[in-house]
Parts: C-alpha cells; structure tokens; sequence
C-alpha cells in the first residue's frame, strides 16, 4: 500500500502541485449501551477511505473515495485537481503554506489492553451488574450504561516526502440515572455527562473507572434532586468540579482561540471569535491565575496523537501564561499570521474530511488549592458539578452552561443541594474573576468525544485537564423558576 | 451511483448470507460536494464518494448491527460473522416484537438531474456571482454551498425491498458590512429553482448599516422568523414528538394527550409525502411515511413510531425509523407548522415594542420536560417600536420553553418556508423543516452579548 500511495504523490507532483498529500484511513468502533435492563445498541463499524488534498493553482482542492485501489485514487486526484482549478477563480489572498520537513515515522497509542482484543461478554457483564445497581431505585425510570472503543490506522503520505503511520486507540464508558416524577426529570452521571469518560488508552481505563461502585450514589443523587430546592438567582461566588470547568474551557478558551475561526472561516457556521491576531501576546484573558496549555503528548489525553494531519509533531504550547494569550491552535496554513510556525492541530475527521484546527488536549494546569480549602474559604456561593447544557454565542463571548446538580456553600461548608443550576457570563470577565485554582492532587484528565465544527460537518476528540477552580461575581440560576 | 438493481441485488444477497432469524440490510451511497467561502472567497472545495452497508441480524430477540463501507466479498463475509457472534453474546431484548414487513410504498420523485450540471466550475462563477452582487452594496459573503446524490436501499428478510435516489443542494448565506450581519439560506432536490440574487438581497436586508443598539434582557413581543421558529419545532420533535420519548416518560406529552398545550393558531405535523417539504417516501427501515399530528390547534394529539415502539404498544409504525442503531427514538425529520394569516408587515405594524429575530445560535436544552432551551440570536436581530423596525440590537440570549412561547403565539404567517440546517456530520441524507414567522406575546430573553 506504501508504494501506491507513493504512486499518487508523484503523479501529484508531476501535475505540478505546490503541496499534496494523501491520507488512507480504516476506523473501527465497537459501541455498547444498555438501557432500561436491555442491550439497545450493539454495534461494530468499520469504514475505509482515503482523501487527497492538493494546493493547485494557489487554491485547495480536496477529493476522497471509499474505494481503495489505484485507479479510484488516480481518479480521486484529477477530481481534487480540477476542484483547486475552478476555486483559485474565486480566491482571496495568496495562500502562504509553510514548507515542513519530511517525517517518517511511525506512532501507536501506548496501551496495555486493546479494546478490541476483549471479549464482547467481559464488557456487556460489566456493563449491566452497573446498570443494574442504577435500576434498584424505584426513582430512576431510565438508567443506562454505555462502553465505546475505537480505532483508527492512518497512513499520511505527502510531496515533501512525509510518511506517517499512527495507530490511535481510545475508549471510553459511564452510567446514568434518570429520575423522573411529577413532570420533573433529574440526571445524574458517573463519571461524566453524555456517555462518560474517554481516553486515549487501553480497556484498563474503561476497568479502572469501576462504574458498578459509583452506581448507587449515582442513582441516589439523581431521586434527591427530584426533591432538592432549586437553583438560586443572583450574582455569586461559583466553584466549578473539575469536568463542569473541562466543558467551560473548552467552549470560552478552546474555540476562541482556533486561528481559522478568528480568521473567519467558520463565520457562517460555527461563527468567528472575539479574539484577533493581533491580541496575542498582550491581551488579558483572565486573572493571572490561569494558565492554559494546548498540549497534544499528554499521555492518555483524547487530543493526544503523534503528528497531525499535515504531518506536524504533535506539542506542547503555552496559550494562556498568568491569564495573558501568548498563543493560538494554528495551521501551517495560518501560522504566518502569527509570524509563526505550525503548533500541529489540524485534525481530519476520517478519510472523508479535511484536517481543521482542532483543539488538542487544552488544559488549565493547575494551581495550589485542595477543593476543601477552596470551599472553607468561600463565605457564600455554590459548587456546582457535571455539565447538563450548554450555550455560547457565534463570537465566543456569551455563554451558559447548566449542570446535572450543585450544593449551597454557606460559612465555609458545603450545604442543602440544589437543582436545575444554571450560570451565565462574558468569557473574558468570568476568567479574570477566577481566584483559585485546585491543585495537582484534584487535576485530571477529560475527554470530550462529541466536538463539531465545520462542513460537512466533523466531530472531533478532544481532552481537558482540569482541577475544580473558583470564580467570583458570577450570575447564577437564569431559569425563570413556575 | 449504484442503482436499484445492484443495490437491491447486493443487499438480497447479504440478507439471505446471514442465516439469521431475521435481517434486514441498508445501503446509503453519497456522491456529494461541498464548497465554502469566507471574505467572498473560496477557501474549501470537496468532494466525497462513499457507500456505507448497515447490517442489523435477529436471531431470536438478540439484535446486533454491523456497519462497513468495504463491499469486498471477504469483508462482506466478516460483517456477517462479526454481527452473528454480536447477536448471540447479549441477552435477548424480551419487548422486541419484529422487523416490520412489506407494506406499499408511495412513488415519489426525489431526484433531479439539474444537479448533476452542478460542477465545480458552475459552483466557483455561483458563489462569485454572490460576492459581486454583495460587493456592490458593501458586503462581503461568507457560507457553504453543496449539493449531492444519494441513494437509499432496504432489504429485509421478511419482503421489504425499496430504494429511493435522492439528489439535494443547500445553500448557506451570511453577509457582512463591517457592522452587522444578515442570513439567508436555501435547501431543494431541484437546482433549478435556485435563485442567487433573491438569496443574497434577502441576507442584505437583515444587516443593517447602523450600530447594533444594547436593549436590556427581559421578556418582549417578538416575532421570529421561518428559520428560528424551524430550530424551535425540532428540538420538539428530539424531545417530545416520539413514541419512546413517551414511554420512557421523558416526554412533554406524557399525560397530556387530548389536552391543549399550545395555542390553537399552532398545528405541527410531521409528514414525508407533502411536496411543500422535501419529500421522503419511507423511512430507514423501508416503512412508509404517514402523515402524524403532534398539536392540532393547540391540542396534543398523538406521536411518531417505530417497528420497536409500535411493537411494544401493538400498533404499526408510522414509517419514522432512523438509521440502526438508535437508542434516541423515532425523531421526526419532516417537520411541519400551519400558516396562519397574517403578513410579516402586519406583524410588525402590531408590534407596540418588540424583538425581530432571524435566526439563533448554538441553542442547547436547559429543562427537556418543560421544553426549555438556551440559546443566542445571530444575523439579523432588530428592535420594533410603535409598528416599525427602528434599528439592529446587539444578539441576546434568550432562556425560554417552547411550549409556553408555542402557547403565547399571537399572530402566525401566511408565507411559509422550507430550511434545513444542512450540515452533514456522518451519512448525508438532507430534509427540511416548513414553517412560517410566528409573533409571540412575551419571549424570555436572558441575556446579551457585549465585552
């Protein structure tokens, strides 16, 4: 196969292509998910493709087939070809593509069980002795439990004379309970929202979760809620669980600060930024408090990887230093804007896509407080755990977010739970009002397997490391309660 | 494309391969395109070939489904073992009753060959011709144009054979002037009725050249149009308008059937066959659409089914069964709200003080009983005064149910228009959302954008 995506590269060149690449892709994923005492999905995909993007007469062309033979691939690459032909008619500015070294390499996922080398068996029994503790309580009308696994080979070929191979495998698992009375319905997770947690390892991460010992608390929680007070309203002091702070980081600081955004590409859909290029290296963010990393080697991370898919090494950058921006995610393609080079973001979601900037691993490192000591030193406020909505404008400026459940902080300690909380603020002022940061003892690791972006559209996995963090003067409780 | 016969032939075949109880095999082929633009120019172009084969085996009450894109025999041939060895490791699913069988399908004509003259060539002057027209006027255009052929098949062991070809192309508009934006967009099977110059004065006349004013959040009268009130009517259909979302009591519905939820302007329906929409004469597991009417007048009538949920109630699907595996239920993707009789303009001229909003942002779920959702406006956002559009605000953040917007529904259009969000995360199968402009006495906004 080596050889014949070698074929195409030279015939890419001998058309004369300033840049081109080809990327062959087999994806497989197992997904599991009980529901109710039943085996709803499951399931076994898998897909092979490849794509071919050319810079052709100073324009883009992409072109990708599910056919894998060298006669599709020739065809694929006139097609891509002609496409870079007709939009150079239509182009903005020159396209600056900085060259790159050639990279030959080969990276494969660190892991000590493949998920698909265990039995389908092992997983369901795990999977339902969890669920079946969810079930107990009469109050949860809908428990589920969910386990995907995935793979995915790549080959990345290209005209500088790049030939990567990577093996990347993730999976992930989680339980929910849903409570439901009254017309009212309360969820609670274990050990995130929307299906769990997920991560660049082996089954031993899905083992290590030990999802049946979490069940009862789980299920617990979700009937309390049903009779919890509610949210609060007013302007108040926010501590945020560390995979609530995941999701915050990733919607006010992960998009924000993608170059291709900023720069405009998504403006009709996923929308812009209010950051700008010229912000970088000056503009305050947040308090100095927070710093921020986009850091692709953090091992078992979900955006960790071993190159790109422009064949960039995957990094480590400092974005957010004592809550200044000192970086964007850039592209070989938009990095000069920053007079910079590449810090290895673009992604592709399978063969049939083209790489985007994506968010890597995007951390807050953490900081010197334990969650307790956070908590004892705050008078009034709430704490607030697991993210159930959110919501941020087309500028990345408004957002909202929901969580599963929060607690009353009064005098230092933790009180009465309280139901449906919500929150509300403007990125730039909500990370400047953050005063403490737990430390590394509270950090850890979340992935986020569902991030769109683009079109056709294209889910991107990421991951945030995050300790639980306090901010201050925050609106909370947006639902106008009756 | 493949075409029925092959497809048919290829998925006969799978079906009688796998020795299964029951099976049922779907094809989906995609020959499709995409090009976007941003500052009037084009900055991504292209384009996919794809056939996915969605395998579902019965063996007894045990279900399992397998996925390939690879149609070599001896993958065609692992597929089946892997989804006999799937089926026969779990536990049987004891309220599975059956795979549904054959029923008439209507004939219904869902391709044009107006698509195929689309090239890139043709999309390239198009999306030019949009940015000159714009430029003209002091804008500059950013959005995604694409178009498709797709083919669905389905073939199941107990006589369902269909296959439908559907082509499709959208168009998504934004323009900016430096101060404001405005959206226009457009979703057809047929290229030909596709009109670039209406679609761009359309998006012009949301942006404003004045400054975006700040209006402090709180509840107004506000009118929305044809694409906000379609993203309200789905994410009805997601949490409520389905037969499992029932069962499982998770739905605004439960209890509330023969009662009147909304106003009784308001009638939402679901149906594939209304040539208004973009047509679908079966669903993905090759039962025919029915016409299903969730609020008639404001009254809660009766909700989508699939084979699962009409066997678990003894009833026969209403043809809304999505692409196997799905655990989130019959969700209606033929969305339909009644016209009403009012115009825009009349609408406006009753505003005393009220809220004019295109479209929204992001929108999430924040209450799902009560249908409550957040989200931002975007595009086209202007404050009415005394019976007129005086000027745009800046976006707000509304926090509000459905039901009760739906409830206080004062005056409806009698223009309605066809949308679709369009985007295409995995399998591209297009349809639209038929709507009109509705006036809502009392719309909760919660917040709004500013540094």
């Amino acid at each position: 196969m080596k050889r014949i995506l070698q074929n195409v590269i030279d015939s890419a060149k001998m058309k004369g292509v300033h840049y081109g690449d080809i990327r062959l892709v087999r994806r497989q994923s197992q997904e599991i998910e009980i529901k109710n005492g039943n085996v709803e999905v499951l399931t076994h995909d898998e897909e092979l493709g490849f794509g071919i993007r050319v810079l052709f007469h100073g324009a883009w062309g992409f072109a990708c087939s599910s056919k894998v033979n060298p006669r599709e691939m020739e065809a694929v690459l006139k097609k891509a070809l002609t496409i870079a032909r007709a939009s150079g008619k239509a182009r903005n500015d020159k396209i600056h593509f900085d060259p790159a070294p050639a990279v030959v390499d080969r990276y494969q996922t660190p892991i000590t069980l493949d998920p698909f080398d265990v039995p389908v068996e092992t997983k369901l029994n795990l999977l339902q002795a969890a669920e079946g503790v969810l079930r107990k309580n009469g109050k949860v009308k809908i428990s589920e439990a969910f386990m995907g696994s995935y793979k995915t080979e790549k080959t990345f070929a290209s005209t500088e004379g790049s030939n990567i191979e990577q093996e990347l495998i993730e999976c992930g698992a989680g339980i929910s309970a849903t409570a439901i009375e009254g017309g009212e319905m309360q969820v609670r997770s274990y050990p995130n929202s929307f299906r769990g947690n997920f991560a660049t390892r082996g089954y031993e991460w899905i083992e290590a979760l030990a999802l049946g010992s979490h069940a009862e608390r789980v299920s617990q929680e979700a009937e309390q809620l049903l009779s919890a007070k509610p949210c609060p309203s007013g302007t108040m002091t926010l501590i945020l669980d560390s995979s609530q702070l995941a999701l915050q980081i990733h919607e006010s600081v992960g998009h924000p600060i993608e170059l291709d955004r900023i720069l405009g590409t998504e403006a009709s859909y996923a929308g812009t930024s209010f950051l700008k290029p010229e912000m970088v290296g000056h503009f305050r963010y947040g308090s100095d408090k927070v710093n921020i990393t986009a850091d692709a080697t953090f091992p078992g991370g979900l955006g960790t990887f071993g190159y790109d898919d422009e064949g960039i090494r995957a990094q480590r950058t400092p974005i957010l230093s004592q809550g200044v921006l000192v970086n964007l995610l850039t592209s070989r393609e938009t990095a000069c804007h920053l007079h910079r080079e590449s810090n290895g973001t673009m992604r592709a979601d399978g063969w049939n896509r083209i790489p985007l900037i994506r968010m890597t691993n995007i951390n807050l490192e953490p900081g010197e407080w334990t969650l307790e000591q956070m908590i004892a030193d705050t008078d009034e406020g709430l704490f607030l755990s697991t993210n159930r909505s959110w919501s941020i404008d087309d500028k990345r400026i408004n957002f909202q977010f929901g969580t599963e459940i929060g607690w009353e902080i009064r005098n230092g300690k933790l009180g009465a739970m309280v139901k449906n909380p919500t929150y509300t603020g403007i990125t730039p002022h909500f990370w400047n009002s953050c005063d403490a940061v737990g430390d590394k003892h509270h950090w850890q690791m979340w992935g986020t397997p569902n991030c769109g972006k683009g079109e056709p559209g294209q889910v991107a996995h990421v991951g945030h490391g995050t300790a639980p963090a306090r901010f201050r003067n925050v609106q909370v409780g947006v639902i106008k309660q009756g | 494309m493949i075409g029925r016969e092959k497809a048919l032939r290829l998925l006969k075949k799978v079906v009688h391969d796998s020795g299964a109880d029951q099976a049922e095999a779907l094809l989906l082929t995609e020959d499709s395109s995409l090009t976007r633009f941003a500052g009037s120019g084009v900055h991504q172009h292209v384009a996919e070939r794809n056939g996915t084969l969605i395998l579902r085996v019965v063996l007894g009450k045990r279900i399992a489904v397998v996925t390939t894109n690879d149609f070599r025999r001896s993958s065609l041939k692992d597929l089946l073992l892997k989804a006999i060895r799937l089926a026969k490791a779990r536990l049987p699913q004891e309220d599975f009753v059956s795979l549904p069988g054959p029923r008439p399908v209507p004939d219904v004509r869902t391709f044009s060959n107006s698509i195929l003259r689309l090239t890139p060539g043709v999309k390239v002057k198009l999306i030019r011709e949009l940015g000159l027209l714009a430029h003209e006027r002091g804008f500059r255009t950013s959005g995604a144009f694409s178009h498709g052929q797709v083919e669905v098949a389905i073939v199941n062991s107990l006589g369902v054979e269909v296959y439908q070809p559907y082509s499709d192309l959208f168009l998504h508009l934004v323009v900016d002037n430096g101060m404001n934006t405005g959206y226009a967009s457009f979703v057809s099977r047929d290229a030909q009725s596709l009109q670039v110059e209406r679609l761009v004065n359309e998006a012009m006349e949301k942006a404003s050249k004045s400054e975006p004013v700040r209006i402090e959040p709180g509840e107004y009268e506000t009118i929305l149009e044809p694409y906000a009130v379609s993203e309200l009517l789905s994410f009805l259909g997601t949490l409520g308008f389905h037969a499992l979302a029932v069962q499982e009591g998770r739905s605004f519905f439960c209890d509330q059937f023969g009662k009147k939820i909304v106003d009784p302007r308001v009638t939402i329906y679901d149906d594939g066959l209304d040539p208004d929409g973009l047509q679908v004469p079966f669903d993905f597991e090759g039962v025919p659409k029915q016409k299903v009417t969730f609020f008639d007048a404001g009254v809660a009538r009766e909700v989508t089914h699939d084979s699962f949920t009409a066997g678990k109630e003894g009833k026969l699907s209403t043809g809304h069964g999505l692409i196997a595996p799905n655990s989130e239920g019959p969700i209606p993707i033929n969305l339909f709200m009644n016209e009403g009789e009012s115009s825009l303009s009349e609408m406006i001229q009753s505003t005393r003080k009220g809220i004019y909003v295109t479209r929204f942002h992001y929108t999430n779920v924040v209450e799902p009983m009560k249908a409550v959702i957040t989200g931002m406006t975007r595009d086209g956002t202007f404050l009415i005064e005394n019976g007129e559009i005086k000027q745009p605000v800046r976006n707000l953040r509304f926090t509000e149910s459905i039901l009760k917007a739906l409830s206080r529904v004062s005056a409806v259009s009698k223009e309605r228009r066809v949308s679709s969000e369009g985007t295409v995360y995995s399998r591209r199968f297009i349809t639209g959302t038929v709507t009109p402009a509705i006036k809502v006495d009392g719309f909760n906004f919660s917040g709004i954008s500013s540094l």
